[in-house]
């Protein structure tokens, strides 16, 4: 008798838990502008896994065919050639997978460092945030472009150069803003009460801390990878981000400047591409905030 | 001799804590403040003591200081001894000090609303608590975390709810629930119901003291209520700017009220008998925390003061073995008698 009483304990238990993210699922869903920024992003996540396998790197993304060049959208090429006479749609598609993968890793990289450092500074307070603060402010007072150019330019021009280039400047802004969230629940009663029934610091930190101050932290993150996405075609498109012929949206773009007045779809296909991307990961990124924080349930 | 008797009693007495001539300030750059002056305070086993007095007068600073969770920076014990069971925690590591927290010492906070994590389950947060002091994992702690919901009469099957899909009454349940979780020798309750409607105070209260009785939990129940230390206290002590001036049992307190300020303090209350007459507040504010009289601390505010009063610190004055008034107007000779009830 008491067997099953807890039996059927459990199995309620279990269908709470799964609702649980049910219901963040269920309040995304209701926000149609996530819910279309969601739909892009697993496109576009789909494209970047999928491409380099489709796709013959070789035969397809960078073999020139001087005879194509320059045609403008048909049948054959739905979004022309460029001026190698290579498939822009085919690039375009390629180039998803290298703007992705190196804004999601640099975004982890940075975020991962930048959380350690901005809980540390808040939570701590005094001397350790002082410290942490004034290096991080150190690197925010020079400009992200330059300091990634510098770094680029020292180390080379490779996607591994490019990542440490965006972490180091994406650090102190996933610091700051870690930093600033973590400060507004540091003194909350709930975090008092944590300390009172015996918790350790890092307990607290991990456990209380950081799930409150999550909000602005996803918000960041999404924001940071679409901003990562357009420093590397920034960076690309003055010649210093993915070294050619590997196709890259910036790149893409800088080819296209020359021949913007004759050949204007040139530039219109990548262009989209990155707007495509970072409005679609802002979007996403708002909707997340609303839907997980259970404040607003 | 008063001291000796003093010592006597002491060492009579089965004390779950004990805070003697504790001095803590807090140091600002406005200035240092005198939060805890020379305060004194003994909780016997099983019994509750309450603590009352005005906004500002040191009550919360008392409780966090058991927990040695005063903020640092700016508090700082300037001096003085907090033992726990008979142990002095001003000496432990903070290793000691976690351990302490939550098992032997547990608060309920004022304010249910915010002093629950809002983005973790009422069971979990629960949870936490056995899990950081008690064997057995996360499944042992989470089945602990049910029953002790089903104690303060919360289904268990709300545990995997969050704190803002329940009331402020039962919040505060779920608050006493994990204060209690670890079975507590000592429980600091500061304000607990404060922040809640008259009807759930009561209902608040009544739980409180029975779950008191069932594990024979020592409380310090810090509030500003006449009416919760009539209900739940077997002693009081009445502090005025950080120091005890007045202590006895209920019976001392209330019908042998000796100190002006705790008359004064009754009289504020609205009387049921006499609905028409007026409420006797005690006229002025706290004095400046950081500026204390030098006499005693009281006598800007006090109709009974005296010259003496603004130069010298009153004595303690015993009138029985529990009761002892710090004051003036009384010696051991007109103790008994009850001079400040004559106007």
């Amino acid at each position: 008798m008491s067997n099953t009483a807890a039996v059927h304990e459990n199995e309620q238990i279990s269908i709470k838990k799964k609702s649980q993210i049910v219901d963040v699922w269920k309040r995304l869903c209701r926000n149609k502008t996530a819910v279309l920024g969601l739909i892009i992003v697993a496109i576009l996540v789909l494209i970047a896994i999928f491409a380099p396998i489709v796709l013959d790197y070789e035969n397809q993304v960078i073999k020139t065919d001087y005879g194509n060049a320059l045609k403008a959208p048909c049948a054959a090429h739905p979004f022309g050639t460029d001026e190698m006479g290579r498939d822009i749609l085919v690039r375009v598609l390629y180039a998803t997978s290298t703007s992705l993968s190196i804004g999601v890793v640099t975004v982890i990289v940075s975020l991962t460092v930048g959380l350690i450092l901005g809980s540390a500074a808040g939570y701590f307070g005094g001397k350790v945030d002082m410290i942490i603060m004034r290096i991080m402010d150190i690197f925010l007072a020079i400009p992200g472009i330059l300091l990634a150019i510098c770094i680029v330019a020292s180390l080379g021009n490779s996607i591994i150069n490019l990542v440490i280039a965006q972490a180091v400047s994406a650090v102190p802004t996933f610091a700051r803003v870690v930093r600033g969230a973590v400060m507004t629940v540091r003194d909350a009663e709930y975090v008092e009460a944590a300390r009172a029934i015996g918790a350790k610091d890092s307990t607290i930190i991990f456990h209380d801390v950081l799930p409150n101050s999550l909000a602005p932290i996803i918000v960041q993150t999404t924001l940071q990878v679409a901003s990562v996405i357009l420093s590397i075609a920034g960076l690309s498109f003055i010649g210093l981000g993915i070294p050619a012929p590997r196709p890259e949206w910036g790149a893409m773009l800088s080819a296209s400047r020359a021949y913007i007045r004759d050949y204007s779809y040139m530039c219109l296909f990548p262009g989209a591409a990155i707007m495509i991307t970072i409005l679609s990961l802002n979007l996403l990124g708002d909707g997340l905030r609303d839907a997980l924080d259970p404040r607003l349930r | 001799m008063s001291e000796e008797v003093k010592k006597e009693n002491t060492n009579a007495k089965d004390l779950t804590a004990e805070i003697k001539d504790l001095v803590v300030e807090f140091r600002t750059d406005y200035g240092v403040v005198q939060a805890l002056n020379s305060m004194e305070l003994e909780i016997e086993r099983g019994k509750t003591l309450g603590l009352v007095g005005e906004t500002g007068a040191g009550k919360t600073t008392t409780g966090l200081s058991l927990l040695r969770l005063i903020p640092d920076p700016p508090g700082v014990i300037v001096k003085g001894s907090i033992k726990l069971d008979g142990k002095d925690i001003l000496s432990m590591s903070d290793k000691e000090m976690q351990d302490i927290r939550g098992k032997a010492v547990a608060m309920i906070f004022q304010d249910p609303m915010t002093s629950l994590d809002p983005v973790m389950t009422v069971e979990n947060q629960i949870a936490e608590v056995i899990k950081l002091h008690e064997e057995g994992g996360m499944e042992h702690a989470l089945t602990r975390a049910r029953e002790m919901l089903e104690l303060v009469g919360i289904p268990g099957s709300r545990g995997s709810e969050y704190p803002h899909q329940f009331s402020g009454g039962m919040k505060q349940r779920v608050v006493i629930a994990m204060a209690l979780a670890c079975n507590p020798e000592l429980l600091i309750a500061d304000e607990p119901t404060t922040a809640l409607d008259v009807t759930i105070q009561a209902q608040v209260l009544e739980m409180m003291k029975g779950l008191r009785e069932k594990y024979n939990t020592s409380m310090l129940m810090i509030t500003h209520d006449l009416g919760i230390v009539a209900e739940i206290c077997d002693k009081v002590s009445v502090i005025y700017a950080g120091h005890v001036i007045e202590h006895g049992t209920l019976v001392d307190i209330f019908k042998n009220t000796r100190h002006p300020y705790t008359e004064g303090l009754f009289n504020s209350l609205p009387n049921l008998e006499n609905r028409t007459a007026e409420l006797k507040p005690i006229k002025g504010l706290m004095p400046d925390p950081s500026n204390l009289p030098k006499g005693c601390a009281f006598c800007p505010r006090c109709d009974y003061a005296m010259e003496i009063c603004k130069t010298e610190k009153p004595k303690r004055v015993y009138r029985n073995d529990t009761h002892y008034v710090e004051c003036h107007l009384y010696n051991e000779d007109n103790i008994q008698e009850g001079k400040v009830s004559i106007r």
